[in-house]
């Protein structure tokens, strides 16, 4: 099986890690990590970073009496159900093309998705996130599944903030190369790409990160690719 | 703070050993030990969240009580007892302050491209690491420090940390990833 060449990078891997992400940009890394084992580690060692750093902080004088309540409370809590993590022996004949987390956003069947056509040859099915209401939409983000057929490339665009993109299937090429399944693209205002799908059409999930959420720059983007 | 081993206070138990007895044992001596020693931390990390007094010792009991509950699932060979701790209150302040999910991997999913070679790490490796790691964080240059604390205590996205504190991004990119160079060659050099 290949690994991706093309990673999040050090600095959207901590923002992961610290948990400093919304859900849109934290759904697309945590995609990449399941086909990528080389960022699992440095997220994990990232979060070691985490630990660290919590055990450095200057603590907190907490009132006594919470630990009181607490065990007091220990009895009403069963363990939480262990959840089966069996070991995989070999790979499964047909190994479901969306890895987690994304399949349980969409789930695993593509064709039962209701994909709107935005140009010929360009399918999206925005992705519902989150089940709270009225907090911050925008720090949270877009993720939009796209479909694209071979040769096709969205307008030219350039970003409002963040955009990354993750072939889940086929590939596409830009002026950073090709990418293919597991290939994380980061793109910013400073980058005018022309992505365009490779002869076997590109699955892809796309995201948006509002990075000045104070500004409310998410509203603002104008952005063929990821107009939401 | 001593670097190896995570020895607790006043117990000649690590750490990681209390949060085994818990998860193994129910043990309840192990529970109050480690909240003695992770509950003010926790809160100092709330707050820095940007939760009130209160709100902070609410979710320093919802955290510990998670703890509680999962500490079957701990397994020293992956993490220390802070880095474990440090996910779970994560995890817990996106869901509680942001009303979000955390989206995460599944290692159980088939899909998942597994890792080329098997971790050979037992539970003195990860502690031992983790006491390197205190170490190199202690010789960080001030402003890598100040902008990795920023990264995780604050909520803030690097993009976000470079337009507030009126740092240019690549300046705050070059920072972060020097810092992780230096945490990482730490963790990484065992021998």
């Amino acid at each position: 099986m290949t690994v991706p060449t093309h990673h999040p990078g050090d600095t959207l891997l901590i923002d992961y890690a610290g948990g400093a992400l919304g859900e849109a940009a934290s759904l697309i890394v945590a995609t990449h990590l399941a086909l990528c084992p080389c960022c699992r580690l440095n997220v994990a060692e990232m979060e070691a970073v985490g630990g660290a750093l919590l055990e450095s902080i200057e603590p907190e004088e907490v009132d006594p009496a919470c630990l009181e309540t607490v065990l007091a409370r220990l009895d009403d809590l069963p363990p939480l159900p262990r959840v089966p993590r069996p070991k995989l022996v070999c790979q499964p004949a047909e190994v479901p093309l969306l890895p987690e987390p994304l399949r349980r956003y969409i789930g695993g069947d593509l064709s039962r998705l209701p994909w709107k056509r935005l140009m010929r040859g360009m399918d999206c099915y925005d992705i519902p996130l989150g089940s709270g209401s009225g907090y911050d939409s925008e720090r949270r983000g877009k993720a939009r599944l796209m479909r694209l057929a071979s040769g096709v490339g969205p307008p030219h665009h350039t970003h409002r903030g963040i955009e990354l993109t993750l072939v889940l299937d086929g590939g596409f090429t830009d002026d950073l190369g090709q990418f293919a399944r597991g290939d994380l693209s980061v793109a910013d205002d400073s980058v005018r790409h022309r992505p365009v799908a490779d002869e076997e059409g590109c699955l892809c999930l796309a995201v948006t990160d509002a990075p000045l959420r104070f500004t409310g720059a998410l509203g603002l983007i104008l952005n063929p690719f990821v107009t939401f | 703070m001593q670097d190896l081993g995570s020895p607790a206070a006043g117990a000649d138990r690590t750490f990681e050993e209390l949060l085994t007895a818990v998860g193994r044992d129910r043990d309840r001596t192990a529970f109050a030990a480690l909240f003695g020693h992770f509950a003010p931390r926790l809160k100092a990390y709330l707050r820095r969240q940007g939760c009130d007094a209160g709100g902070a010792e609410e979710l320093v009991q919802d955290v510990m009580l998670l703890v509680w509950r999962r500490a079957e699932t701990y397994d020293p060979s992956q993490a220390s007892a802070a880095t474990w701790m440090f996910t779970i209150a994560r995890n817990r302040r996106i869901d509680a302050l942001r009303r979000e999910q955390r989206p995460e991997i599944d290692p159980a999913d088939p899909t998942l491209v597994p890792d080329p070679v098997e971790s050979a790490d037992d539970g003195v490796a990860a502690r031992e690491t983790a006491g390197r790691l205190r170490a190199a964080l202690r010789t960080l240059p001030p402003e890598q420090a100040d902008l990795l604390r920023l990264a995780y205590f604050e909520d803030k996205p690097h993009s976000l940390i470079s337009a507030e504190q009126g740092i240019p991004l690549g300046t705050v990119k070059s920072r972060l990833r020097l810092a992780m160079e230096r945490l990482r060659k730490a963790m990484r050099d065992s021998q």
